[in-house]
């Protein structure tokens, strides 16, 4: 049962296009990666979404939720979608909560929105949540302020508050890039965890394929303002088949095996105002064709559940090393 | 927090001390007080009797230590000119300036904030521009410049209001507009930027994004950071309640602690000048302590310290 | 001549901190007795959170800042103080790059402007010689001369790192210290940079001190690789050793943190609680709250940094001085 169907997804800013056309269905309960570079577009994605782009922004497509557009909704309605149906927490923990509200008013402000709750079991409610999302002494700690917290106790904070209204969805901008790798393995920890308590579906915005793959069952891959390869995760890590995916991992540094040198993906990601004509990849590609320099690709599907836009995908010969490492997976 | 506050007194006692001082040596380098008040052509033995009396012939180290020494007494002196208290002198002239300056700082806050607030919300809009331009212009045309436009509108061309003096109500009128819109100018230029600000900040993303509707992200959420500047200005105003009319009441002929301030300086009546100086110092003190206390309360970040 | 280009022994730091606007100061100590050294043409990797001291060590070794203890050789010889001309010189040896590259240049300035700088600081040759040595360098960076005439915010985040660059190698330094100079970029982009870095220091024969939060780079980059924790070097070792066997429970957990793809997140071990401050040090061994293995001792006596192998020091009082097999297997 799909929750959330984005079709033809589109987005400009002053005239330049950012997005062309996504189109991405996330599963009641699903947990879904969105992996991608800077600028890619993993982001505005679902900030066009939920009506949280600036308003000179220019929106099209259409994101249902059931049977209703979020794009069309007037605004006191896509507000009892935000927080309620839709929770979002980003990716800079500290400066992501307002730093003169104390978190405790922080979160009893969604729960009290969302909830219909009022006076002690609003604050009850928000200890509650506090003690869920791992932070020690919760009934005090809401009377502190964000400066108070570290960068992982305010995104913990952040989680709490995006729990307060019951989501059906969580949208996880880059959780855990602002963090110290040892507690970006806590938040990464908690989300898992949370998800498995509450069955929440969950899109993980991230430009850490390795945190992806650790959290979630689907992946899309975007490049440039569109989704060009996507998959469930274990297959299209084991086996990327656009050679830009492929390029993102072979420029992965890896933990194990000899130290290598790096393999970069030469040139850089194309500028929105000077698009490259065909395939947005097809400069940088090292398997681009003529064909690749003039003709868009569209996302089509490949096999079974794994979609891919491009002309002359790569072989699906085993990848050598990456299939040893994902057998113990 | 009461370290804090006798540190800040204290800062305050030395800044008040400077003003003091400082008016002392201007105002005994710019010339002879016996000479201006008895003027040049009196006989040269009244000179003299009146530096005696007013103690001008002793060394100046002496003139300045017996000064100070009295300022601390609370002993202002007397004014040279009609032997009145200087105290009772200026406290006689407060109300008639807080009759202009506490409308126009009410005119101020009341137009200047929510012209920020409105500007930035629906920026470059008209009304945002409109705005712009008049902040623009509040900011860079000076209170002489507007009253005597004012004036020339108002009471020369339409002959709406009166263009001097203190009789009635309709007699504020144009000095109190010109003390305000200047200001109001100043506030929404102020309170814009600051606004515009803290929209960018991720953390009102944050409020939109769990749902709270956009009044109330604007009023709790944005505002009440973005009041954290506006306060700095606010209370410079403030501190300027007493003081802030010296041009205006000039050009009004307004019999406030401004005009008096202008006369006393051109008379050389060293006591008045000095009590108004310590009454404006004193005021721009106190309100930029009671900025400093305010901060601490809107500011939770102040409050536990700087962590480095 | 030494095969340490830069040597260090028991640097201390010591800033003068206030926890609150009203508290008496404090003494907060960022750098608690670093001991270490940088072979020449080789790389040392410096891992650790944030508060571990890595960046501030970079600093001292280059002398941008003043060690409150210990003392730092350079080509065997001990560095002069700071602001003389002899050091003035030594200086021109040693580059500083690091993570944000709009930052460290100027943006009145053209690239090749900028990359001549420290030429004309150091009165290296005649104007000519200085433009074709712009030139090159701008080559050896892979920028090209159109690059050199632009602005840095008209070039992009890779390009920008690429002109800080040539602009550190401008002076031909023997000695490069790194502050997470990839971190901002792009996996694709620093895997260009990166690449380009290790060419530029065969060819050009430069030592580096790679300080990095990023495990995977530093891992691939570095030949040693010391692990930071609050102050203290806690592991050392060839970079092999350290990350396919890590004997400190700290860099165990630092390693198994990285999320690899394919690696199941249960089978990593998830330490709890936050990197320490370090205004407030627990006592013993600093790492003691977080660790699974802590004992007593762990909590009253602090581990020095012992040999283990002829290659490897660990400061744990868990594992085994002298020891090719690390006793903590059995633990874990």
């Amino acid at each position: 049962m799909s929750l959330v169907e984005i079709t033809g997804l589109t987005v400009a800013f002053d005239g330049v296009r950012v997005l062309h056309g996504i189109d991405l269905t996330i599963g009641k309960g699903e947990a879904v990666g969105l992996v991608g570079e800077s600028g890619c577009g993993k982001s505005v994605t679902w900030l066009a979404a939920l009506g949280l782009l600036p308003q000179k922004a220019r929106i099209g497509g259409r994101v249902m939720m059931e049977g209703a557009d979020l794009l069309t909704m007037p605004r006191s309605e896509i507000e009892k979608v935000r927080g309620a149906r839709i929770a979002m927490i980003f990716q800079d923990p500290s400066s992501a909560l307002n730093p003169i509200i104390r978190v405790g008013r922080q979160i009893e402000e969604a729960i009290a929105l969302h909830r219909g709750l009022t006076g002690a079991s609003v604050r009850a409610e928000a200890k509650r949540l506090l003690d869920l999302v791992g932070i020690p002494d919760a009934s005090r700690r809401l009377d502190n302020y964000p400066h108070e917290f570290s960068g992982g106790q305010n995104q913990r904070v952040m989680i709490a508050m995006a729990l307060a209204g019951n989501p059906d969805l969580l949208v996880a901008d880059e959780p855990t890039t602002a963090l110290d790798a040892t507690i970006q393995a806590q938040i990464l920890d908690l989300i898992v965890r949370l998800r498995n308590e509450t069955g929440l579906a969950l899109v993980f915005i991230s430009h850490d394929l390795g945190a992806v793959s650790q959290v979630c069952e689907r992946a899309c891959v975007m490049y440039a303002g569109r989704i060009i390869e996507s998959g469930p995760t274990a297959e299209l890590f084991r086996q990327p088949r656009h050679p830009y995916t492929n390029g993102l991992f072979e420029a992965l540094p890896r933990l194990d095996g000899p130290r290598r040198r790096f393999v970069p993906i030469e040139g850089t990601v194309p500028d929105p105002r000077h698009m490259p004509a065909g395939c947005a990849f097809s400069p940088r590609c090292r398997s681009a064709r003529e064909n690749c320099h003039h003709t868009q690709p569209a996302l089509a599907t490949l096999s079974g559940t794994r979609q891919i836009a491009c002309l002359h995908p790569l072989s699906d010969s085993p990848a050598s090393e990456r299939q040893r490492d994902f057998a113990v997976a | 927090m009461l370290r804090f506050l006798a540190l800040r007194v204290a800062r305050a006692c030395i800044t008040v001390a400077l003003v003091v001082t400082f008016a002392f040596i201007v105002l005994r380098l710019s010339g002879d007080p016996a000479l201006i008040i008895l003027s040049p052509d009196s006989p040269p033995e009244a000179i003299a009797a009146f530096r005696k009396s007013w103690g001008l012939d002793d060394p100046i180290w002496q003139q300045y230590l017996r000064y100070f020494l009295a300022i601390i007494r609370g002993d202002l002196g007397v004014s040279m000119r009609d032997g009145q208290s200087a105290i009772m002198l200026v406290a006689e002239r407060i109300p008639a300036t807080l009759q202009l300056t506490i409308p126009a700082l009410l005119i101020k806050i009341g137009l200047g904030i929510p012209a920020g607030i409105y500007a930035a919300l629906h920026r470059n809009s008209a009304i945002d521009r409109i705005v712009m331009i008049g902040a623009i212009v509040g900011f860079t045309m000076p209170s002489f410049v507007l009253g005597l436009l004012l004036v020339l509108i108002f009471a020369v061309i339409l002959g709406w209001f009166p263009s001097g003096g203190q009789d009635t109500w309709m007699h504020a009128i144009l000095p109190v507009l010109t003390l305000g819109v200047g200001g109001a100018a100043i506030l929404a230029r102020f309170t814009r930027s600051a606004m515009l600000e803290v929209l960018g900040q991720p953390y009102i993303r944050t409020a939109s994004a769990k749902g709270v509707p956009w009044a109330r992200v604007v009023r709790g959420h944005a505002f009440p950071n973005a009041s954290i500047p506006v306060v700095t200005i606010v209370g410079f105003m403030v501190g300027s309640l007493f003081a802030g009319a010296v041009v205006v009441e000039s050009l009004f002929a307004w019999p406030g602690v401004g005009r008096l301030l202008v006369s006393s300086v051109a008379n050389r009546d060293l006591a008045v000048v000095q009590c108004i100086l310590l009454l404006v110092s004193i005021t721009m003190v106190v309100s930029n302590l009671t900025v400093d206390i305010l901060y601490g309360y809107l500011d939770p970040r102040l409050r536990t310290g700087g962590h480095t | 001549m030494s095969a340490d280009i830069i040597t260090a022994q028991g640097l201390v730091k010591d800033y003068a901190s206030r926890r609150g606007m009203f508290a008496p100061p404090t003494t907060v100590r960022a750098v608690d007795g670093v001991s270490l050294s940088v072979e020449r043409a080789s790389t040392l990797g410096i891992v650790g959170e944030s508060g571990s001291g890595k960046s501030t060590t970079g600093r001292l070794l280059l002398g941008i800042e003043p060690s409150s203890k210990g003392s730092i050789s350079f080509d065997g010889r001990p560095i002069p103080a700071a602001g003389t001309s002899e050091w003035r010189r030594l200086r021109a040896r040693m580059q500083l790059i690091y993570q944000d590259p709009l930052a460290a240049l100027d943006r009145r300035l053209t690239i090749a402007d900028q990359v001549r700088e420290p030429l004309d600081v150091h009165n290296i040759g005649d104007a000519a010689e200085r433009r074709e040595r712009v030139h090159e360098l701008l080559a050896a960076v892979g920028l090209r001369p159109d690059h050199g005439r632009s602005y840095p915010h008209e070039l992009s985040g890779g390009q920008r790192q690429r002109a800080v660059l040539a602009r550190a190698l401008a002076s031909r330094p023997e000695f490069l210290v790194c502050d997470e100079p990839v971190s901002a970029l792009d996996v694709s982009i620093q895997a260009q940079v990166v690449n380009l870095l290790t060419d530029l220091q065969e060819r050009f024969s430069i030592a580096m001190l790679f300080i990095s939060h990023d495990l995977k780079v530093v891992r691939n980059i570095s030949d040693r690789v010391a692990v930071m924790y609050l102050g203290r070097i806690v592991e050392e070792g060839s970079s092999e050793d350290i990350f396919r066997e890590p004997l400190h429970p700290y860099t165990q957990a630092l390693v198994s943190s990285v999320p690899q793809p394919g690696t199941p997140l249960k089978e990593r071990i998830i330490l709890q609680g936050e990197p320490p401050n370090p205004a407030n040090r627990p006592s013993g061994c600093a790492f003691h709250p977080r660790c699974r293995f802590a004992t007593a001792r762990c909590r009253s006596e602090t581990p020095a940094l012992k040999q283990t192998t002829d290659d490897r020091s660990v400061a744990c009082h868990l594992v085994a001085v002298s020891t090719a097999q690390p006793s903590l297997e059995g633990v874990v």
